[in-house]
Parts: structure tokens; sequence; C-alpha cells
């Protein structure tokens, strides 16, 4: 569905068709109830978002009155004995982030380049599936392979103390926002115009030089726009991380922290949620982390919504 | 103690078809956060319930009632090629508490030393800590040191050990698998150095064992007392003794 979604915010050129203007929909009992289905059911997804919100608010709030900021800012995460310092937790999470969509981009981009721009299609015909099917992998199966064959491996290959880093989980969580981001920014590629690319060439540029500084250009905020999707999928990944980052909580200091354990603020939930007393301030601090990466993704769908509506303007008026 | 539960579980349903019982796992801290939320008839414990814990409880109206299942004992491991095969308690709690950070220090090979444990939900994990890093000093507050992998499942933990060679471990006596190679450890220098075993947990020579706890809320009746009798007869005893902890001695 998301396709379809930005299929139709790509393509300006594609002019309203329609003949006469249809009859007015009769106001017809059955008309109404489906309305009103139709209605309902979208009030209620604001609902259901809006209590969530309330919840977390609810039970997380508090935390900030219960811990002392220079604790709740501190350095330290062992929460059985009361240290709740969370900048380990947020830093983890960033570097992971990071890491992983710089890699998804990277390869994501240029395989959708690929498929896009330089394949032909009989290419495209096995790749995209093989891409969607990418997609589906469940994140304990990337969390399998971490522990048993891309850990150790790491460790010899690069020789280092342990295998179980910050670098192992962001090379599984790049391979799981790499469809997302492929597909997103095939989908913005295809919808460039083909008089961009023959206008380029015309005047002289190389292939590569087309899509580099034509093509590329002119889908940037789709491509974005795929590229926030992947950090939304990657910030929020529990099980990969929980099973290969080896969940220590040391703040990534220096560059080699990348190579170094970390651990996460899904892993830290997930861990800790379920031995925790209802109300307690150990309770009311995974719910105030929660509240935190709510509002990561927050940001994150707030930037695409913001880039995907800005850019529609702007390049409306480039063709007119 | 998942799978000590799961045995006796699966074992006293074969012998008892009216009577259902459902095991979940998640750490001994689960299980007594369940305990004094009530929504649990038996919490499997791998170290004592803590004060808070049972003021918790009882202020929801639940006073928990302790029986002594089994005893285990806390296995050190260490990579099988690792040259190392014996350590004081001591040294391990400096290696845990980050200040002994290369196996030379302790007569192995110049390997950086990379710490295991459980998550911090698990029993084993608080044990540990305090009998351990803290050698059993309630005044002290050290902790671990924060770059100790906390992995979250006692699996996760024999496959890093079995692994990597600059890895150092503990768990309970059951998980440890041959893959693995326990280290024999001294309560202080001079004494001897002990291997794990029942016979050692027993006499009381190896130096970090624990019993192994049920907690129930209130007394109790009926089926679970039922439950818990066998639990603690020759019959049951001997599941212990099969997944590698040690019996308790002695049936009520």
């Amino acid at each position: 569905m998301k396709q379809t979604n930005f299929q139709t915010l790509f393509q300006p050129e594609k002019q309203d068709q329609e003949e006469s203007p249809q009859p007015k929909p009769t106001d017809s009992l059955s008309e109404r109830i489906i309305t009103l289905l139709i209605r309902s059911s979208g009030y209620l997804s604001i609902l259901f978002v809006s209590l969530i919100c309330i919840f977390l608010l609810k039970e997380g709030m508090p935390a900030l009155l219960n811990v002392p900021p220079a604790s709740l800012f501190g350095m330290t995460w062992y929460p059985i004995e009361g240290y709740f310092g969370i900048l380990p937790l947020i830093l983890g999470s960033l570097l992971i982030t990071v890491s992983a969509v710089f890699i998804a981009v990277i390869f994501g981009i240029a395989t959708a380049v690929f498929m896009s721009e330089v394949a032909p299609n009989w290419i495209n015909e096995i790749l995209k599936p093989l891409v969607e099917i990418l997609a589906g992998f469940p994140s304990v199966v990337l969390g399998f392979i971490g522990i048993l064959a891309l850990s150790p491996s790491l460790r010899i290959l690069l020789n280092l103390p342990t295998g179980l880093t910050a670098f192992t989980g962001a090379l599984l969580l790049g391979w799981a926002a790499i469809p997302t981001i492929v597909s997103v920014s095939e989908d913005a590629l295809n919808s460039v115009p083909r008089s961009y690319r023959e206008a380029s060439l015309a005047l002289g540029a190389t292939p590569w030089q087309t899509i580099w500084g034509v093509t590329l250009q002119a889908a940037r905020s789709g491509i974005l726009t795929g590229v926030m999707l992947g950090i939304g999928r990657v910030i929020g990944e529990t099980m990969t991380v929980m099973m290969v980052t080896g969940n220590a909580p040391v703040i990534p200091a220096s560059l080699d922290a990348l190579f170094m354990p970390v651990r996460t603020m899904t892993a830290t939930i997930a861990s800790e949620m379920g031995e925790v007393a209802k109300g307690s301030t150990h309770y009311q601090v995974l719910f105030l982390i929660g509240i935190i990466l709510f509002l990561f993704s927050l940001i994150i769908n707030t930037v695409v919504f913001v880039i995907s509506s800005r850019r529609l303007s702007h390049s409306d008026r480039l063709l007119s | 103690m998942i799978n000590l539960a799961l045995a006796w579980a699966e074992e006293y349903q074969k012998q008892h078809s009216e009577v259902r019982i459902s095991v979940s796992g998640g750490g001994t801290g689960i299980g007594l956060a369940a305990l004094a939320n009530n929504t649990v008839d038996i919490a499997n414990a791998s170290r004592e319930i803590k004060s808070e814990e049972k003021q918790l409880a009882e202020k929801n109206g639940i006073t928990p009632k302790e029986f002594i299942v089994a005893r285990d004992a806390i296995a050190v491991i260490v990579h099988p090629r690792n040259p190392v095969s014996q350590l004081t308690l001591e040294q391990i709690s400096l290696i845990y508490r980050g200040k002994i950070n290369n196996w030379s220090e302790v007569g192995g090979e110049n390997r950086p030393i990379v710490r295991l444990s459980r998550e911090t939900n698990s029993g084993t994990h608080v044990y540990f800590l305090e009998t351990v890093v803290r050698l059993g000093d309630k005044k002290d507050k050290s902790l671990f040191s924060p770059n100790t992998l906390l992995l979250p499942s006692s699996e996760g933990i024999i496959t890093e050990t079995s692994d990597n060679p600059n890895a150092i471990g503990y768990d309970g006596l059951g998980y440890v698998a041959p893959s693995v190679k326990t280290i024999a450890i001294a309560g202080k220098i001079g004494e001897h150095y002990v291997l794990p075993a029942v016979a050692t947990v027993n006499d009381k020579t190896y130096p970090i064992s624990r019993d192994l706890y049920m907690y129930t809320p209130g007394e109790p009746q009926g089926t679970i007392l039922d439950y818990l009798k066998w639990v603690r007869s020759t019959e049951a005893q001997q599941i212990v003794t099969n997944l590698g902890f040690v019996p308790i001695l002695g049936n009520p």
C-alpha cells in the first residue's frame, strides 16, 4: 500500500483524465452506514494511538520526578542497584542505528539505482522478489545467524576480543533495512520522468553523470523518505540486537566503540520489563525509555511527512 | 531453573493426568514479581527472595512461603583451550569488576578477557554479584564491569564461551556442556582448588554453591502442596541429579 502512495506523489504529470463529473452518491441508508463504518475505523486508529500515548506518558513521566536528573543522565545503568543512567542506552541505540543505516543506504540505494537504471528487465524480475524475501526475515533468525556465524567470523577476521559488538548488530540491521530502502527508492527513481534523463543525455552527459546528477537528484525526496523509513525500522529492532550486541551498558566514547559491545534501549526494555514490579522506579524508567523511543519514531515520521509534502511543491514548480 | 521446573512438571503430569502445570521462564526476578502480583501459584527462584520483594508481596496481601527444592553450584567456565585451570574467588572477583583485564595476569595467554554474564533478571546473576563480585560482603557496593556482556540466556553464554578463547563466563552446573572447560576454584589463596560437583557441593568445599527455591503465595494447599511434597521426594530428586543439579539430602 505504501508503494501506491508514493507513486501518486511522484507522478505530478499525471493529469486527471476524468470525464464529466459523476453524479453525487445517493444518501441511501447503505451508503451512510458504510461511510459511518469507514469514518469510525479512522477515528478508532487515532483513538488507539492516543491511548497508547497517554498510557506511556502516565507510566513513564513519574520517572522524571522519582529519579534525580543527575542519576538519570549518568553513565551507569544497573537498575537492580538503583543506577538509572539512560545515557549509555540512548547512545548505544543511536550508534547502531547510524551505522546500520549507513550500511543500508549504501547497499540499498546502489541496488535501487541498479534495478531502476542499469539492469535489464529480466534481472529485475528475479531481483525484486528476492529483495522482498529479504524483508521477510524474522529478527530472531537474523539474531541466530549473528550468534552462530557472523559473530565468530568477525572476531577472527577483525581480531576483536569478542564478536558480539555494535558492528555485528549494525550489519544485521542494515541487512534488514535494505529492502525498505530499495523498494521506496526504486519507486522514486522509476517515477522520475523519462524526459529528465533524455534531456541530460541530449546535453552530452554520460549515463553515470545522468544518474548521479539528474535522476538521483530528482528522486531525492523519495529516497530520503525510504532512508527515514529504514531508520525507523532499525531503531525499533529488538530481538536481533538482544542476541548479538552483547548488551553491555557502556558509553560509546570513540570510533572503536563500534567494535565493542553496546546496549540498546529496545533490548533493555525487552530484557527487564518482565522482572519489574508494577509502579516501581525501575518500571517507570523503562517506560521513560519507551517514551524516548516513541519520540524518536515520531520525529522520524514527521520529517518524512514534511519532506514528502514540501518537495512536491518544488517539483511542481520545476515542471511548469 | 527452567529446565528443572519443566522436567518436574512433565514427570508429575505423566503420573497425575488430572493436574495441569504450565511453566514459563524469564528468570527469578520475573517469577518473584509475578508472585507479588499474585499471578502464579509457584515461583521458582535461584536466589533468596529480597526484602523489597517480600514487602511488595505483603503490600498485595501475599505472604511468600519458601521451600528449598534443590542445590546448585555456579561453575565458572572458559574456552576448552584456555591454559588457565584454576582461579581464586578473589581473582574472579577482580576479573568481573574490571580490575584484571588480560589473561596473562592470571597465568594464561596474552589475550583480553571478555566477561560473560546472565542478564540482571536472573537469580544466578544476583547470586554471583553478591557471592563472587562482592565476595559476600554486604556493605560492598562494587558492580560488574560495565563492559560485561549480559546475555539473555544460558545457552548464549555456553555458545560464546565454547567459541571465543578470550571468554570467561559463569552459569549453573546443570547448564555446563562438555564444549566448555570448568575452572577449579579456591575460596582463598592456599586453599585447595575445587571443581564443582555433587560431592563438593554437599560437603561445602566448593565455594560457590547455592540453594534453589520454590515460593508459594501463602501456605500451599491441595494440589500445590502435593506437588511440592513430590518435588522433594527421592523420585523427583533423581531428576535433579539427571539434570546436573545437586539433590537435597534427606526428605521431609
